[in-house]
Parts: C-alpha cells; sequence; structure tokens
C-alpha cells in the first residue's frame, strides 16, 4: 500500500508513487560537519557531500527518477536528454541553497517533480522552501515532501506549496489526510491561498 | 478590545478539535514523546516537575471581566484554585492534568480565547504596553495593529516550526514600557514627518542566556507593511538561524554572526519580493479592527474630584496606595489603577479564583468591564473614575490587591522558578518572599522610592533579571542552589543590561546582600537620584566592596 498522498484539484487521495527516488551512497570517510563559521553559517552542523558520493551514485538507465540536486548539478551532461523528456525530478535536504538549483536549471517548470527531504520533522526549513519555489521561482509542478513527514504538518506543507507528501513508512498516510483540513479559513496569505482573510471575506466596517 | 467574530471562533474551535485528537494520538500511543512535544508546546503545555503548566494567551494583555472570570472558575475546576500572570502578560495554571487540557481548551474558547503559541519554536503572544490606549504620553495606539499581527501569526504556515521561539513587542508611546529592545523584533510606533503611522524596527533583542539589546533594523516602516516587512525577516531567519545548538537558536545570534549590515541586506533582498503582495494591511482591515479599541464613552467630569482630594488629604493609608498604583491617563478626570499581585510574603503575579472572579467583578464595575495584565506581572484597571478610586481601594484592599508597592522594591518581577519549572537551577519564590519580608516597611519603602528588582531562576532569564536594576539569577554550583546579583540593569528607552557584582550568594544571604545595596543607595544618592541613576553615576565598585566587605566566605 503507498503511504504517499497527493493533492489533485484540492483533493487528497493516496496514489502509487511512480516516480524512484535515487539516494547518495553512504559515505566510506567519516561525515565532515561545516563549522560554524559566519561564512558558512546556514550550513552549520548539515554534512557535506563528498566528490566520491556524487561519483558513485547509481543513476538508473531507464525510468522516472529523482536525483540529489548534488547529483543533478555535478552529472547534468549524462541526463540532459532525460530532462528534456521529463523523467528527471530533482530532490534537496532542507539546508541545501536553492540558488545551485536554479543556476543549473533555469526552468525549473521542465522538472515534472521537485521533492523537499525532511530529516527531522520539526525542521521548519521546508516551508519556506515551498514557498520560495512557488513564489519566487515560478515553479507549479509536483511539490512533494519526504522523510520524517508526519501528519501534524501536513496542513501547514500544504499551505506552503506542496502538493504530494509521502508520509513516513511506520505511519498511516490514510488517517493523515485528514489532517490537511485541520482549519477552513487560515488568518494569513500563503502560496495555496495568497489573499489573507480579510480580502476574502467582508468582515463589517 | 476585540471582539471575534464567526470567523475568528472558527479557528479557535477547531483549534479545539486538532488538540483534542492530538492528544488522544498521544494517549493511545500513536504519537511519540518527541512528536507530541511541539504540538503540546505550541498550545502552551509543558512538562513540569509536580504536573503539566499550561500558558494561556493574553493577546497584548487584553481581558474582558467576563474572560477572567471563566479563568477564575478554569482554576478552580481543573487546577488548586489559582492562577499565575507570567512576564508575557499571559496567565499560568501550574496543576492541570493532561488529559484535560482539550476540556480547559474549549472552555477558554467560549470566552474567545485560547493556549495557541504561547510556547513553542514559533510566533508567541505579542505584547505591549499595559496603560496602552490611555497613557497620557502615547502617540499611537498599537492595538489594532497588534491584533492584526496576532491572527497573520496564528499558524501562519511557513513559521509554524522556526529555529526557535520568537517574541514580538509593539509600543506607541514616547516612553517605552514594553521591551521592544528586548525582543526577537521590536515594533516602536511614531508619527513622521508626514504624520503619518509609522514604524521604527528593532531586532535581535532578548535576554535569556546571551541577554542583548536589539538593533533598529529599519528607521521607518510605513505600517501597511508591518506584515510583509516582518515575513522577510523571519524568512530570513527561519532558513538560516542556528538549528544544532538550541542555545545558539535565537535570531539574535544570527544577526551577530552575519552583523546587522549584512542581515538588513538579506531582509531587504527579501522584502523587495514581499512588499505590496497579498499581505500588505489595507485601510478597510486597519479601520474594522481599530474599532474595536475606540475610546471608552468616559463621562464628562471635572478633572479634579473634591472627594478624591479630601480622601487623600485625610487618609495616609489611600494616599500612599494613589502615589503608587494610580497612574496618569489622557481622559481628564480618569485614572489607570494597578491591582498589586505582590502583597508582601506571596510568590509574584499569583492570584486565586477567588481574587480573579473580584477582579471581574471590580472591572465591570468602575472600568467598562476590560482590564489588563503587565509584564511586571499585575493587573490594570484602566479606566477608572476620579470619584470613584476610594471605593475601588476600599474593596480592592478587603482582597489583598491593594499593595501600594508598585514600582517599589517589592514589586518584584518573579518567574515560578525552581518550585514549579523544569528549566530552573534554583528557586525564586522563596527568594522574593524573603525580600518582600525584609523590607516590610511602607515608609522604608518609600523612602527608598522607584526601583525594580527582577529574578530569574535560571539564564532562560523568564524574571528579565538583566534588566532589573537589581538582578537576581538562580544559578546551579555542584547541586545547590546559588543567586548571582548584578546591578544597573534597566528597561525602557535607555534601556541596558546589568552588571554582575561578583561571587554568587546563598538562598539565606539574599536579603542581606539586597539591604546592604540599598545601604549603598541610601547613603551616596543624591536627592533627585533614583537606586538606577546612582548605580550608573557611581558604578559597580562602591556597591561590590560593600556587600562583600565581611562577606568573603561566599562561595
Amino acid at each position: 500500500m503507498s503511504n504517499l498522498i497527493k493533492l489533485n484539484n484540492g483533493v487528497a487521495s493516496l496514489v502509487e508513487d511512480d516516480w524512484a527516488l535515487v539516494q547518495l551512497p553512504a559515505t566510506q570517510v567519516e561525515e565532515r560537519k561545516q563549522a560554524g563559521k559566519v561564512v558558512l553559517f546556514k550550513l552549520t552542523g548539515e554534512a557535506t557531500v563528498t566528490e566520491a558520493q556524487i561519483a558513485d551514485t547509481v543513476i538508473p538507465a531507464t525510468g522516472k527518477i529523482i536525483l540529489p540536486l548534488s547529483v543533478f548539478i555535478a552529472r547534468n551532461s549524462e541526463i540532459k536528454d532525460r530532462i528534456a523528456q521529463g523523467e528527471i525530478g530533482v530532490w534537496l535536504a532542507t539546508h541545501e541553497l536553492l540558488e545551485n538549483l536554479t543556476q543549473q536549471q533555469t526552468d525549473l517548470n521542465a522538472l515534472p517533480i521537485i521533492a523537499i527531504f525532511v530529516e527531522r520533522f520539526a525542521d521548519g526549513r521546508i516551508f519556506s522552501l515551498g514557498n520560495l519555489l512557488r513564489t519566487r521561482f515560478g515553479f507549479k509542478n509536483e511539490l512533494r515532501a519526504f522523510g520524517d513527514v508526519l501528519r501534524d504538518q501536513l496542513y501547514f506543507l500544504k499551505r506552503s506549496g506542496f502538493t504530494s507528501y509521502l508520509v513516513r513508512a511506520d505511519r498511516s498516510a490514510q488517517e493523515a489526510i485528514a489532517s490537511l483540513g485541520d482549519f477552513t479559513k487560515p488568518y494569513q496569505g500563503a502560496v495555496d491561498e495568497p489573499r489573507p482573510v480579510f480580502k476574502r471575506y467582508n468582515r463589517g466596517v | 478590545m476585540y471582539k471575534y467574530d464567526e470567523i475568528d471562533q472558527q479557528i479557535v474551535d477547531e483549534r479545539v478539535a486538532q488538540y483534542r485528537d492530538q492528544t488522544r494520538r498521544y494517549l493511545a500511543g500513536e504519537l511519540s514523546e518527541d512528536e507530541f512535544r511541539p504540538l503540546r508546546l505550541q498550545n502552551g503545555l509543558y512538562i513540569q516537575r509536580q504536573a503539566p503548566m499550561l500558558r494561556i494567551a493574553v493577546p497584548y494583555g487584553m481581558l474582558s471581566s467576563a474572560q477572567l472570570r471563566k479563568l477564575g472558575d478554569i482554576s478552580k475546576k481543573y487546577d488548586k484554585g489559582y492562577g499565575h500572570f507570567s512576564t508575557r502578560q499571559n496567565l499560568q495554571l501550574n496543576w492541570p492534568k493532561l488529559e484535560d487540557v482539550p476540556e480547559i481548551l474549549a472552555d477558554l474558547a467560549t470566552v474567545e480565547m485560547h493556549a495557541i503559541q504561547t510556547s513553542g519554536n514559533c510566533i508567541r503572544n505579542i505584547t505591549t504596553d499595559q496603560f496602552v490606549g490611555v497613557a497620557p504620553d502615547e502617540v499611537i495606539d498599537p492595538r489594532a495593529i497588534a491584533e492584526i499581527m496576532r491572527q497573520w501569526s496564528t499558524f501562519h504556515p511557513e513559521f509554524a516550526l522556526l529555529p526557535r521561539k520568537f517574541k514580538i513587542a509593539v509600543s506607541g508611546t514616547k516612553n517605552d514600557r514594553a521591551l521592544v529592545q528586548a525582543h526577537d523584533i521590536g515594533m516602536e510606533f511614531y508619527r513622521d514627518s508626514n504624520n503619518q503611522v509609522a514604524i521604527k524596527v528593532w531586532v535581535g533583542g532578548g535576554l535569556g542566556r546571551t541577554p542583548i539589546l536589539g538593533t533598529v533594523i529599519r528607521e521607518h516602516l510605513e505600517w501597511q507593511h508591518a506584515l510583509t516587512y516582518c515575513e522577510a525577516i523571519i524568512r530570513v531567519y527561519n532558513l538560516h538561524g542556528r538549528r544544532d545548538n538550541i542555545y545558539k537558536a535565537r535570531i539574535k545570534i544570527l544577526v551577530k554572526a552575519l552583523g546587522i549590515d549584512e542581515f538588513r541586506k538579506q531582509v531587504d533582498a527579501e522584502w523587495a519580493h514581499l512588499k505590496d503582495t497579498d499581505n500588505t494591511i489595507t485601510e478597510a482591515e486597519l479601520a474594522r479592527v481599530a474599532q474595536h479599541f475606540d475610546a471608552m464613552p468616559y463621562e464628562n467630569v471635572q478633572a479634579h474630584d473634591a472627594g478624591f482630594d479630601a480622601a487623600v488629604a485625610s487618609n495616609p493609608a489611600f494616599a500612599a496606595w494613589v502615589r503608587r498604583c494610580v497612574h496618569p491617563h489622557k481622559q481628564a478626570g480618569y485614572r489607570a489603577v494597578t491591582l498589586s499581585l505582590k502583597p508582601h510574603g506571596q510568590a509574584p503575579g499569583d492570584i486565586s479564583s477567588e481574587q480573579m472572579w473580584t477582579v471581574a467583578d471590580l472591572a465591570d464595575e468602575y472600568s467598562f468591564g476590560e482590564l489588563r495584565s503587565s509584564h511586571e506581572q499585575n493587573l490594570i484597571l484602566a479606566d477608572v473614575k476620579l470619584s470613584d478610586l476610594f471605593a475601588l481601594w476600599e474593596k480592592a484592599r478587603a482582597n489583598g490587591l491593594a499593595s501600594p508597592n508598585i514600582g517599589l522594591l517589592t514589586d518584584i518581577i518573579c518567574c515560578p522558578g525552581g518550585d514549579f519549572c523544569s528549566l530552573a537551577n534554583a528557586k525564586s519564590i522563596p527568594i522574593a518572599k524573603a525580600i518582600q519580608m525584609q523590607f516590610d516597611n511602607l515608609d522604608y519603602l518609600h523612602d527608598i522610592g522607584e526601583i525594580e528588582l527582577n529574578i530569574s531562576g535560571c539564564m532562560n532569564a523568564c524574571g528579565h533579571h538583566h534588566v532589573g536594576h537589581i538582578g537576581i539569577l538562580g544559578v546551579d554550583k555542584d547541586g545547590s542552589e546559588w543567586y548571582q546579583v548584578s546591578i544597573g540593569g534597566k528597561q525602557g528607552n535607555d534601556a541596558s543590561l546589568g552588571t554582575v557584582i561578583g561571587p554568587s550568594f546563598s538562598a539565606d544571604e539574599m536579603p542581606g546582600v539586597v539591604q546592604k545595596l540599598i545601604e549603598v543607595y541610601i547613603q551616596e544618592r543624591t536627592p533627585e537620584e533614583r537606586f538606577i541613576d546612582t548605580v550608573r553615576r557611581l558604578g559597580v565598585a562602591p556597591f561590590k566592596a560593600h556587600v562583600y566587605a565581611k562577606n568573603e566566605v561566599a562561595a
């Protein structure tokens, strides 16, 4: 049974996943952590991807695949044709920079899917990333959250522009669907409904 | 004050249903401790030493009599018959049962209240001056914008899980009473050269483990942009604030690391995209919300009242109360009144259910059915006629609400401390009580004059010890409780952080230490100097010398 929830015209349902997620191989060297330098502030404490990992990543020869951002950039020449055929998506971790993606791929809408990996559910950077992809970079296709995706964050993910949610394997995606509708009339404008409540309703004088 | 419409009510009702289901799933084992924690925290529920603690939101400190009456009912029914007003103007219950919280939230919803975002890594309750709307030095009443910001920040999807808590204060007075420089974002409202409402925006202030006063990020922001500009600031913080170390996760650390110029550059780059987008506040929305904060239907009364003057002249106890607890008002013939929650020998900020009911009645009878809570942990009736003050005083006094100590040494700001809070290193309430008993002489208290003494049980600084004229911080040394003393902190426009005077003290020594600090002040002060002025003039040295003179044994 699939644990993938997908929004279709605002209606959520469980669907089979027709994308294969490509992971980086585990690194042989001890994981390097960026020091807390000011210039690298946003990377503090995040693992870095090694060149060996990128080179060793196995890219399936056929089918629809979602590649890690680092592989998508470094080995872009290998997948040019497949991007054109709509077979390639990209995934990013929450600490990675969207600018690195948009510099490589100026037309984001050539990608049928972008996925964001959230390692810990409490990492709210995913919401800003969704927002930026939709409002700043004009991405219109499927935007997916995967990783530590739990039902109590789905409402916020939906409002931040995510349209599919791969719920953590040990949880019921079927039950989680209900939480997408926790609130019916949100106050503030966000990605799914840009107008704040005071522009949607006449609340009197 | 603001009244809910159907949309506001629906959101709060849906929150109750959501949290009821989250609690059910937690109790059924479907949510782990780690998964439930942010959910309960964003409903104000902490797990404490003895029992959970529930923090109920009092938006920008405004309460109706009906709300306070309900809080009295709730603290009677679900708690031990009392509550505690916190330094964020909220009300805390110390003994609710986790299983009861959904019911408590449902009860709160019947009086347009909730516990949304009173804790957790999200935008917290927005605070302001307790004399908002009535203070003579007020230039702008910021409550309408504060309410618009409350709505905007409620379940803001992008900022639902920030690196750390995020506190916003607003102020519209000449003399800042809202600690805008000690907040993640401080918004100081003023009229610009075109007589338009504008905001000076401070960022990166905060107390806690690393006390820093905020920096001005923008001198002039038009009010329409309050939401989008905050979105730009918080987006930069959400993306780049540290998440690897809880003690380095506040926005102040990011601002310091990047420098204010680089931080401002990044915020401006975001705001270039956000400015004038849909969350820009409209004139119509401001007008809709502002009407809820229209001036009260004041009677046309004289600026002086003969009966009041006579009572002051003939009754020294009443006169003392008037001097400390009655404050000037915009409207002729009216005053704002502080009901002290600092009677000597009691936990500062605590109030019994019966007192809540009494205050609700007093608000109905004398102050248009509204009241406020202050970050100094007292209650305020903001609109009392001069001619009613004596009758109000008699009733307040009969209910233990008229200690004439506002602004004096025993008006102590104090966190719940080690008696309740699992974060605390040391108890704070017993220290407050001991100091109050040491100075339980009204004439002496009045002679010492205006002074602020703030106590925190740990470096998280809920008791704002850094900005106390005297600040006391509970520290843990090898498992025993010690107290570090600082002097020279101050809130307000000329805010400053206190300086530690030296090695820390045991609990028993604390009343004596405060006594010695006061002795130096009494000896050295010029006639017009307050304690803080003398400290600023002389520096820490003479105070330190006297306190430690015969006290070298202190660890």
